[in-house]
């Protein structure tokens, strides 16, 4: 009945649309047209809601009740926060490219060989060959999040690594205020190049941000990508990270998710040539009454490739944890072997854990599966570690440590797995 | 293993023809007319001579039906149906509902064993080794129930077993308790077009404490041209009784599609348990997808009381089109909820299937093991919901979904929803999808088996689980079904 009926427009979708017409007008026409283009695709359905199946659990219309302003340009005051916020992670890399509030700050970049870092905004002034990466990462163009960074997003970096030799990148994101940001950053690995990319969020202030990570994984290039998701606890965050897999990559992908009061991340990974292989993982810790969203997709295009997937979500207090994962194996991905797995410990009674684990198999040499699985923690092994002297508090911690310890011990990188223990043993400890 | 030797067998016997239940039964036949309208359903329920409630309960159903639309979220894909075109009642020509079954029309019971469906009492029981293992059939032929066996003993039990308009004059205090409690008229599409149309179905009522003293059956025959096929199904198992019971359905081969869309709903009362079994053999259409049935099934169980347990199994292999999710809501403390299903899709069938257990209640457990296979060019789909609301502390399930993969032109997929309000809750769900080892085939055919033989020995051991759950009259109908429904899959 009401499908077809032009739906009214809640008060964030007509300031999402107000703030639109004042950003696109000083923009040349060919960018205004691109932008329209994606405008148009979020604006036609609107802020999804719980009966659009794939935000079933996360009611995006509901959560975001208000659109903030787009961000200022950055005062030398933000810059100077965001450079102590981001000191605390010392030097985790050769290269780093910091942005603060959706914006580019070449003050604060460190450059290595190997990796060439273009800013967007300059890019798009310059109508750089570069732009031509954009949306090449297999992200759907109708998908909110993704509609809404292709529509707002003027800056964040463009990317291109080449070396041969392991080298590390860090993009800081920082945020201070109360406004919307959009950042959008796409890394071309080069073919049999072999690098580390660690994109840690940080920040104060009740803001909206969209970022967009695709990552173009060239030929037989090694990538481990990790993500630290500490945002305020009043962000609204939207991310996407898109990789697009050539033949022969070796791709992972770790995240540690704390921050924001509520967080949707979206994964799309699309294997485009055989025989490579690609480790997804992250660990979800919420208190309060904070919503924390997985989504995957992982699009098995081609045969002879492998996928692992694991996700472990703890939860106390009020808060809901979303884990949405599916895998695509199309007719011809012969030989794939996908294997999927969704774990979630529920601390307190009112906590919340939705799973929606999915095959989608048109191929028939496969080996697919999922499992997932909720509860309690367990009495029996509390019990056994209690009469053994450990207090109960640090019993419990003890084994929440383990859970998610699973997920940290494939990281590689010693200084990143430092940070992802020490941030969730940092979370355990105050369970907020 | 004997029963897996017989499906060998019967691989072997069948050549051309799978579908051998596509026969027509030439019978004179009253028909509503074409379309659907507020006189329509008048004239149902005048035609089953009803009370004024049942009538207006249909009408507010109908009413409700037209400011609803189609449901589209399932994963099958069919041209529109024009619900203006079907015939929403059809019997046989003057028919009244017999007294015996030498009142029957002898072409009726023709069809019914060819079907291997006996009616007759004494034919049962000498066809059958071993008195324990009676059914008493209800046998429902388009839009009215033609006959109904063993209701003398059965009564002597206590147990009523009749067709549900029959019951809806006989016992309307039951019926109007216990109609549209569990499926509510207004709950999904289908089944508030069921409610206003429906015509024929079973009802069953088990007093406190008693053991229905044998296997309860209903046997669906679709035969008119157009029409669609309504039943209503209501089972209530009063404090602490057991009844089982078996459902089973075909229809005649034809072009043109055909809907059925059932309603059945279950009741299990403290410390009741009802077992309910489905072979569905609709007609699934030719190879090619023309004509078949559309299946779309409304089924639920209320385990109302404490320690109430119900308990789906199906075997799923025909129908053009299956929509069904057969579900349990465990509102009563302690309550158990299971569902066991083979969904078998080959040709151009699409099959979305799936159950929901809803924990409601304090230490309730529910399991579910579903196997799907897909072969030809089919969809198969396992679509389910675990959920433990705030209060149901203790809830536990298990689940289990294995798909098999025939051939590269199929598909096969798993789409759990799990929603886990109460941290005492444990869930743990498993989803498996592959081909059949070339290691396995190998080995049997090695041994002298051809490829068929090896894939029927192969899926029956894959489906095994299941086939346990199911009474053992249709274990054996069952196993011999999955290997004619995977007949031609190979390549």
């Amino acid at each position: 009945m009401t499908a077809d009926i032009q739906p009214i427009r809640t008060a964030a979708e007509t300031a999402l649309a107000e703030a639109f017409a004042r950003f696109k007008q000083p923009l040349p026409a060919g960018e205004i047209a691109r932008r329209d283009a994606a405008f148009a695709e979020f604006h036609k359905a609107g802020l999804p809601h719980r009966r659009v199946e794939e935000w079933k659990y996360t009611d995006l219309r509901a959560a975001m009740r208000e659109a903030k302003p787009l961000a200022e340009p950055n005062s030398a005051a933000v810059v100077a926060m965001a450079k102590t916020a981001i000191a605390q992670f010392g030097s985790l890399g050769a290269a780093r490219a910091v942005i603060v509030n959706g914006q580019y700050v070449q003050d604060l970049a460190q450059a290595a060989d190997g990796v060439e870092i273009t800013p967007l905004a300059a890019a798009l002034t310059e109508s750089s060959d570069l732009l031509a990466s954009l949306g090449q990462s297999g992200a759907p163009a109708s998908n909110t999040a993704v509609a809404l960074n292709n529509a707002f997003a003027s800056d964040g970096v463009l990317v291109r690594m080449s070396s041969r030799t392991k080298t590390t990148l860090h993009l800081a994101l920082h945020q201070e205020g109360d406004h919307a940001s959009y950042t959008r950053i796409v890394v071309a690995v080069d073919a049999g190049a072999e690098v580390e990319l660690i994109e840690t969020h940080t920040g104060s202030g009740a803001h909206q941000t969209n970022t967009m990570v695709e990552i173009l994984v060239g030929e037989g290039a090694r990538v481990a990508h990790y993500k630290l998701q500490d945002e305020s606890r009043e962000t609204l965050h939207l991310a996407t990270l898109a990789a697009k897999l050539e033949g022969g990559v070796n791709f992972s992908s770790t995240a540690l998710t704390k921050g924001a009061n509520l967080a949707r991340q979206q994964i799309f990974l699309t294997f485009a040539g055989e025989h490579s292989e690609a480790v997804l993982g992250g660990v979800s810790l919420a208190g309060a009454r904070r919503h924390l969203d997985t989504t995957l997709f992982v699009d098995h295009a081609v045969p002879n490739c492998a996928s692992r997937e694991r996700y472990k979500t703890v939860l106390t207090d009020d808060a809901r944890g979303v884990f949405q994962g599916k895998i695509l194996v199309r007719r011809d991905a012969q030989k794939t072997d996908g294997q999927m797995k969704s774990d979630a410990l529920l601390l307190s009674e009112s906590a919340e854990m939705d799973l929606k684990p999915e095959l989608e198999i048109y191929a028939d040499d496969v080996v697919c599966a999922h499992g997932a699985t909720a509860g309690a923690i367990d009495d029996e092994l509390l019990f056994y570690l209690m009469a053994r002297g450990i207090p109960r508090a640090e019993a419990e911690t003890l084994m929440i440590t383990a859970f998610a310890g699973e997920v940290f011990e494939g990281i590689e990188n010693d200084a990143v797995r430092d940070i992802f223990v020490a941030s969730a043993q940092n979370w355990l400890s105050n369970r907020g | 293993m004997p029963a897996v030797q017989e499906t060998v067998e019967r691989v072997r016997q069948i050549d051309v023809d799978q579908y051998k239940y596509g026969f027509v039964t030439d019978i004179e036949t009253e028909k509503a007319p074409q379309g659907l309208s507020e006189e329509i359903v008048r004239f149902i329920s005048a035609r089953k001579e009803e009370p004024e409630w049942m009538l207006e309960w249909r009408l507010d159903a109908y009413r409700r039906w037209l400011t609803m639309r189609e449901p589209t979220w399932a994963k099958v894909d069919y041209p529109k149906i024009n619900y203006d075109e079907l015939y929403y009642y059809a019997a046989p020509k003057n028919f009244v509902a017999p007294k015996s079954l030498d009142d029957v029309d002898p072409e009726l019971l023709r069809t019914y064993e060819k079907l291997g469906i006996p009616l007759r009492e004494q034919e049962m029981l000498a066809g059958v080794e071993g008195a324990g293992s009676r059914v008493a059939v209800d046998a429902v032929f388009d839009s009215v129930s033609v006959a109904t066996t063993f209701k003398k003993e059965l009564a002597a039990a206590g147990v009523i077993f009749m067709p549900i308009s029959e019951a809806i004059r006989e016992y309307p205090e039951l019926v109007r308790k216990y109609l549209g409690s569990v499926v509510p008229v207004t709950d999904n599409f289908f089944a508030t077009l069921n409610s206003a149309v429906f015509s024929d179905g079973s009802f069953v009522y088990v007093p406190k404490g008693v053991r229905c003293p044998m296997e309860l059956s209903t046997y669906f025959r679709i035969n008119e041209r157009n029409t669609g096929q309504f039943e209503r199904t209501l089972i209530i198992a009063d404090e602490g009784s057991y009844v089982s019971y078996l459902e089973g359905c075909t229809a005649p081969q034809r072009d043109e599609n055909q809907l059925h869309a059932a309603v059945v709903e279950l009741i299990a009362l403290d410390n009741a348990e009802i077992k309910y079994s489905t072979v569905q053999n609709w007609y699934p259409g030719d190879v090619e997808g023309k004509g078949g049935i559309y299946n779309f099934v409304t089924k639920r169980g209320d385990c109302r009381g404490r320690k109430a347990k119900i308990s789906w199994t199906q075997v799923e292999t025909g129908s053009a089109i299956t929509w069904k999710y057969p579900s349990c809501i465990l509102r009563g403390d302690e309550s158990q909820g299971e569902f066991y299903s083979i969904a078998i899709s080959n040709g151009r069938q699409q099959v979305d299937s799936g159950t929901k257990m809803i924990h409601l209640g304090k230490n309730t457990t529910s399991k579910i093991i579903s196997k799907g296979i897909a072969a030809g060019k089919s969809e198969n789909t396992y679509r389910g919901l675990v959920s433990a609301h705030r209060k149901a502390t203790n809830a536990r399930n298990f689940t289990n979904c294995d798909s098999l993969l025939i051939g590269d032109q199929c598909g096969a997929h798993t789409v759990p929803y799990i929603e886990a309000k109460t941290s005492t809750a444990i869930f743990e769900h498993e989803a498996t999808t592959s081909k059949i080892a070339e290691d396995q085939l190998f080995y049997c055919q090695q041994r002298g088996l051809s490829e068929e033989e090896a894939i029927a020995l192969i899926v029956n051991g894959f489906v095994k689980e299941v086939l346990q759950h199911l009474p053992m009259e249709f274990a054996v109908e069952a196993q011999k079904l999955i290997s004619i429904s995977l007949e031609g899959s190979v390549g």
